[in-house]
């Protein structure tokens, strides 16, 4: 089985191509879908098998690499197209293909009528080759090939309504963000494969080549310098601090798109490729350190802002770049496990929680459409109620929140546990660690409420809209509630793989499942960080009780709060702002973080843009370009000349190129 | 050494002399009606004198180079012709297909209708 | 009487000269004895017995077999370059037909007339005797000429045919005194032998006779593969020609071009190897530059891929210049893409333009882009490739040319070969804004696209693309390839 994990990628592909160049012409709806959807989930049956094989062999012989054809070889610089398949990107193309498979599903209820129907199914194959060439890739330069691909298909998707001015320029701002992180990608590959060739004569890209021989690797030093790099790459991809804005601006695109690509897969790709390459990444304590501050950071960040949105994907997408934060915490503070755990948990609940607010959105546009109402179907302020007309939805949703809260038993609980206690008790950032708890902690306070806001908000009290639009809410059809259905079940149950140990012990001893799946993958980066970690007092199991104790409490009071306000005292959330004006427009208008970009970055760029193009480039550079192109050019007009069409004087040429020729060797 | 040249010597001598006779002895007998005809260099009616750049019929090209590429077959024949015995098989196979591809050549002419004056 | 000796001879190498000179001969009688009209199935011959060909060329692949007492050999360099004679031959048959009904000149007698030139330059390519690479040389240029003006309608066909055979001829003089003079140096005309000759000279680079028979043969070549200053006739014969017969010139000749002077050089004299990379140094950067230069300027579009042709043979001559694995080897990669991305480049062409080789200029493509998209992306890729830009195999090319040079040391001239190459993008970026940044100046029934033309452009295409994602592996070939001359 591992040895056709080439079908993975290759699938999506063929859906690309067939729904890329034929799709318009098939132009049935039922066809094209079930082409694109197909596609993935035949990658996802071959990526069970892999899963499955893997789990029948011994730890350490669950490596394998695949080489399907030399692809650039030149001198010392060389790249195969190979795949490599190991416990980490088992899981990585499990999510993919399980996850993107049902998506695919789901839109084709969603994206029913939709103009350009087989062109967003063939972005979305695409996508999916992107991605799972990106976790797949053996190498960096396969990697970043996905990894630019994703890119590429993300900005396609964000921008699928191009008509909509807001579609283009929020396509635009991804792309120019990500490209921003790209380049910082770049940057670290070349110079981790420029460090090992010009000082160990190993001349590779090659991530198996470079853990064998990551112990030559020195502690910081040049190794903060590539890993710093590779952060920035991956705060692009990722919406970290600084690079996130692009991501809630993203929700312009469809809502299958929001779910498959900007919460359960591209945007974890910076987290995966952490994870990737943990042996590098835990040689440099500064880099660490840095990751798990802007990963603290991003969380409470994100999670302030999500408290005052009223557009229901906005508050989904700040939820989305909180949960990052609580990943690049994880990986910041040596939870390599912990961190990809999240990145499980989270696709499942937050692609549940995006569908489910696509099915929302679908009713609310139907409604307000019927009775030709202009009312924005993505405001919260104007939903309520719902709870009676989408029962499906709802349920599902309200277990995929109580998931991302983290209340004991569903699957949220499980990850963000182990990543606020990991972060509690790592031995490497000292005193730190009690603020990366405690933001983490607050950052989990702030989830909670924001989140059951938009529950409240959504289904619960009365409808705000107009009586003659709610009888026209309905339910959403099979193809949309099955893999919301799917999905909830997941959310719910998903994290039992992973228990952590002290409740593992309580139930008789049943294993984190999870973490020994991933042990052998990062056993090196455990080992290297036992360099420079210290080991103070081992906190008791009691202790572990109480910080776990604290934070449903934490949760609780979070739900508590949106209860009282959403729920029991309406009149509460107007006062609060009335009372704190100032605070409530900030967080409203994002901490003014895309003002700000503007005034620092994108304003001074506009003026000397301005300055080069009206000052610089029009006098300077175009007088000197223009002036070499007249040489040039009059260059080409007298050999044009010459060119006078007259055999003779071409002979004469010839005869003169001959003598001088000639003449040259004979007498020099 | 120079003996091995007399049959040429011989040859010369005797094909000078017959064409010497043959004016001498024609001029001497012949009667003499002189017209302009007569007197022109060719009396074909080629003009002998006008422009040069007049204007010759592309068939007398035609069947000019024709008739060098069908030459040369002659000449590949001839010392095939000579030492014949000497190449046997190897060599009748040869010029066999030699042969043969010139007269592809030749039915390609004749069908396209190169052969014909009109 | 003694007899003489017959040598043993082993038609091996020289087996698929001899299936395409019948199957020629057999269908120029299938011409002249069917019924006038409609020759597609000339053509349709023809491309079944080129894929032949190539199936009995590639089955040669690996084997090294002398034959005719070391006048022809079969190796893989020969085997190499008689597939990129196939291919161009092969898709240029496939844009013929169309054409030739179009422009109602369609006698049957092209075909047999490429599969002729096809024999002429597998000669070449596989020649180890000079007067064999000569004689090669004659039958590829003898059906070039005649292939050149074929289109005896048109005034400017007949006036490339006659000028190419002109000063085709001159420049055969001077190959054929050349080769003469190196003759009598050596006292041999097989390759090999000339290069053990020359190899115990005590000092010939001061031999004034092979020298001057070296620098004559040299001259003869540039003019066929249209290296500056020799290149005079490319332009007006590549304009004039028929537009199919202008592709396959571009890319076949120039080939073989290539094939017989690397054979010469690096076989027969590599150690005059100082005297012929300095001559081979002037003549590529003369031939890069004039040939970017003059290209800026020209509308026709024609004209401007004949001056782009001449500047390729420049870039290919800088990885001959360099003259070691690298560069050798990425002569013989780009000659294959090249191939592939000319005759894509000239395909298209035929589709724009109209009746009696009219609407050929670069205005003519204005719109391109939206009338006929799938065309214009065709088009936009071959540009690309020709422009080398990544990830076409253009690129990949010139990369491994202009690597080939500064490995050697020679970093000027991979300097000047990037500075020609950056300059030539921009008259294949001119076409480019006319396809999709003009709007069309008229009205007019496209072309249509028939199933033969369809199909050289997937394989153009595919041939643009695949080698530059993918070059590891024909560079495997061409590094096999030139690994045994």
């Amino acid at each position: 089985m591992f040895d056709n994990v080439w079908l993975i990628p290759l699938f999506p592909l063929i859906g690309f191509l067939i729904n890329g160049f034929f799709g318009k012409k098939i132009k049935n709806e039922a066809v094209i879908g079930g082409i694109g959807t197909l596609m993935i989930f035949m990658s996802f049956i071959v990526s069970c098998g892999i899963l499955l094989q893997m789990i029948g062999l011994p730890p350490e012989q669950r490596v394998f690499e695949k080489v399907l054809f030399p692809w650039i070889h030149s001198g010392n610089f060389k790249a195969d197209m190979a795949f490599l398949v190991d416990p980490l990107s088992a899981v990585m193309i499990m999510v993919v293909t399980g996850v993107g498979s049902l998506i695919h599903l789901y839109s084709i209820g969603y994206m029913h009528g939709e103009e350009g129907f087989y062109r967003f199914f063939a972005y979305l194959n695409l996508f999916c080759m992107s991605m799972l060439l990106l976790v797949l890739g053996n190498n960096m330069l396969v990697m970043f090939i996905g990894w630019e691909g994703v890119g590429l298909c993300s900005y396609l998707l964000i921008g699928y309504y191009f008509h909509k001015k807001s579609a283009g320029d929020a396509a635009k701002k991804a792309f120019v963000m990500n490209r921003v992180g790209d380049f910082g990608f770049l940057i670290g590959l070349f110079t981790l494969y420029w460090w090992f060739g010009s000082n160990h004569n190993i001349w590779t890209i090659n991530f198996t080549e470079i853990k064998a021989a990551s112990h030559l690797l020195p502690y910081g030093g040049v190794v903060t310098v590539a890993t710093l790099c590779f952060f920035v790459g991956a705060t692009g991809k990722s919406a970290q601090i600084p690079l996130f804005t692009w991501l809630p601006d993203a929700m312009e695109g469809p809502t299958p798109v929001s779910a498959l690509i900007h919460a359960a897969t591209m945007v974890t790709a910076g987290v995966y490729m952490i994870g990737r390459m943990s042996f590098v990444f835990i040689k440099s304590p500064e880099t660490m350190m840095v990751i798990a501050v802007v990963g603290a950071a991003t969380a409470i960040f994100a999670a302030t802002i999500g408290t005052a949105q009223n557009d229901i994907k906005r508050v989904l997408a700040y939820s989305t770049v909180s949960q990052l934060g609580f990943m690049f915490l994880a990986m910041g503070v040596g939870a390599f496990t912990a961190g990809i755990f999240h990145l499980m948990t989270h696709a499942f609940f937050k692609a549940c929680l995006f569908l489910g607010s696509g099915s929302v959105i679908h009713s609310m546009h139907h409604a307000l459409h019927k009775i030709h109402s202009h009312d924005d179907a993505q405001d919260m302020r104007n939903m309520g109620g719902l709870r009676s007309a989408m029962p499906i939805t709802f349920i599902t949703f309200l277990v995929s929140t109580i998931a991302i809260s983290g209340i004991p038993g569903f699957s949220g609980f499980f990850s963000k546990d182990e990543i606020l206690w990991q972060a509690f008790a790592n031995p490497y950032h000292g005193g730190l660690n009690i603020v990366l708890w405690g933001v983490g902690a607050l950052a989990a306070c702030f989830t909670a409420f924001y989140m059951f806001r938009l529950v409240f908000m959504t289904f619960f009290g009365e409808c705000r809209i107009n009586a003659k639009a709610k009888s026209y809410l309905h339910e959403s059809p099979l193809v949309i509630t099955i893999p919301l259905m799917v999905l909830g079940f997941l959310a719910a149950v998903g994290g039992y793989i992973g228990l952590p140990k002290l409740i593992g012990d309580m139930f008789g001893g049943i294993p984190n499942y999870f973490e020994h799946w991933l042990e052998p993958v990062f056993a090196l980066a455990n080992q290297y960080s036992a360099q420079y970690a210290h080991h103070g007092a081992h906190p008791s199991h009691a202790f572990e009780w109480s910080l776990m104790g604290l934070s449903v409490v934490i949760a609780l009071i979070g739900i508590g709060i949106a209860f009282t306000m959403y729920v029991q005292n309406k009149d509460l959330p107007g006062k609060f702002t009335a009372t704190f004006p100032a605070l409530h427009r900030a967080v409203y208008n994002k901490w003014y973080i895309d003002e700000l970009y503007d005034f620092i970055f994108v304003n001074p760029c506009k003026a000397f843009g301005q300055f080069l193009w009206k000052g610089f480039d029009v006098i300077v550079v175009d007088g000197v370009v223009n002036g070499v192109a007249n040489v040039v050019m009059g260059f080409s007009g007298i050999f044009r000349y010459i060119q006078s069409g007259y055999i003779y004087n071409y002979a004469f040429s010839m005869a003169l190129g001959v003598v001088a020729i000639l003449g040259y060797y004979i007498f020099k | 050494m120079l003996g091995a040249y007399l049959p040429i010597l011989l040859l010369v001598i005797v094909a000078v002399g017959f064409g010497l006779c043959s004016l001498v002895f024609s001029s001497l007998i012949g009667p003499k009606k002189i017209s302009a005809l007569k007197l022109s260099p060719y009396e074909s009616g080629c003009e002998p004198v006008g422009t040069a750049r007049e204007r010759f019929s592309i068939k007398f090209y035609l069947i000019a180079m024709l008739f060098i590429l069908f030459d040369i077959e002659a000449v590949f024949l001839y010392p095939w012709a000579i030492l014949y015995k000497k190449l046997g098989v190897f060599g009748l196979v040869e010029m066999g297909l030699f042969i043969v591809i010139l007269f592809v050549g030749y039915i390609y002419v004749w069908k396209k209708g190169a052969l014909e004056w009109e | 009487m003694d007899m003489i000796s017959i040598p043993v001879v082993n038609m091996t190498p020289i087996l698929p000269e001899i299936f395409l000179s019948v199957l020629a001969m057999v269908l120029l009688l299938l011409n002249v004895f069917s019924p006038s009209g409609k020759k597609s199935y000339l053509a349709y011959i023809s491309f079944i017995g080129i894929a032949a060909t190539a199936v009995l060329v590639g089955a040669g692949w690996g084997g090294h077999i002398e034959s005719f007492s070391g006048a022809v050999i079969l190796d893989n360099f020969a085997t190499f370059f008689k597939m990129i004679f196939l291919l161009a031959a092969g898709l240029t048959v496939l844009i013929s037909d169309q054409y030739m009904e179009r422009e109602e000149c369609n006698h049957g007698e092209l075909y047999p007339l490429i599969l002729f030139t096809v024999v002429g330059m597998m000669l070449m390519a596989s020649g180890t005797d000079l007067m064999t690479i000569f004689l090669g040389l004659e039958v590829m240029s003898v059906s070039l000429y005649v292939l050149a003006g074929f289109n005896r309608n048109n005034k400017k066909s007949n006036e490339a045919g006659l000028k190419y055979f002109l000063l085709g001829a001159f420049s055969t003089g001077f190959l054929l005194y050349g080769m003469a003079l190196t003759y009598g140096a050596t006292g041999t005309t097989r390759v090999y032998k000339i290069a053990s000759v020359v190899g115990q000279m005590t000092l010939p680079s001061a031999n004034i006779m092979l020298l001057a028979g070296m620098l004559l043969m040299m001259t003869g070549f540039a003019f066929k593969i249209a290296a500056a200053p020799f290149h005079m006739w490319t332009p007006d014969v590549y304009e004039g020609a028929p537009t199919p017969m202008t592709a396959f010139m571009s890319a076949g000749p120039k080939a073989a071009g290539f094939a017989a002077l690397l054979r010469i050089l690096l076989v027969a004299l590599p150690t005059l190897q100082i005297e012929w990379s300095q001559l081979l140094w002037v003549l590529a950067v003369l031939t890069m530059t004039v040939g970017n230069i003059t290209a800026l300027r020209q509308d026709n579009i024609k004209r401007m891929l004949a001056y782009s042709s001449i500047a390729h043979a420049g870039y290919a001559l800088v990885g001959l210049v360099a003259g070691n694995g690298t560069g050798t080897a990425g002569i013989l990669f780009y000659m294959l893409s090249y191939a592939f991305m000319n005759i894509g480049a000239f395909a298209i062409i035929i589709l724009v333009s109209k009746k009696g080789e009219t609407n050929g200029n670069v205005m003519d493509f204005a719109g391109l882009g939206f009338k006929r998209p799938l065309l214009a992306v065709a088009m936009t890729i071959f540009l690309f490739s020709l422009a080398g830009m990544p990830p076409t195999a253009g690129f990949i090319g010139k990369f491994y040319l202009f690597s080939g040079a500064v490995q050697k040391g020679y970093i000027w001239l991979a300097v000047i070969g990037v500075l020609n190459s950056a300059a030539s993008v921009y008259y294949y970026l001119r076409v480019m804004v006319y396809m999709y940044m003009k709007e069309p100046t008229e009205e007019f029934e496209w072309t249509q696209v028939t199933a033969p033309v369809a199909l050289a452009l997937i394989i153009s295409v595919a041939g643009s693309m695949i080698p530059g994602i993918v070059p590891s592996f024909i560079l495997e070939f061409a590094q096999q390839a030139v690994k045994l001359i």
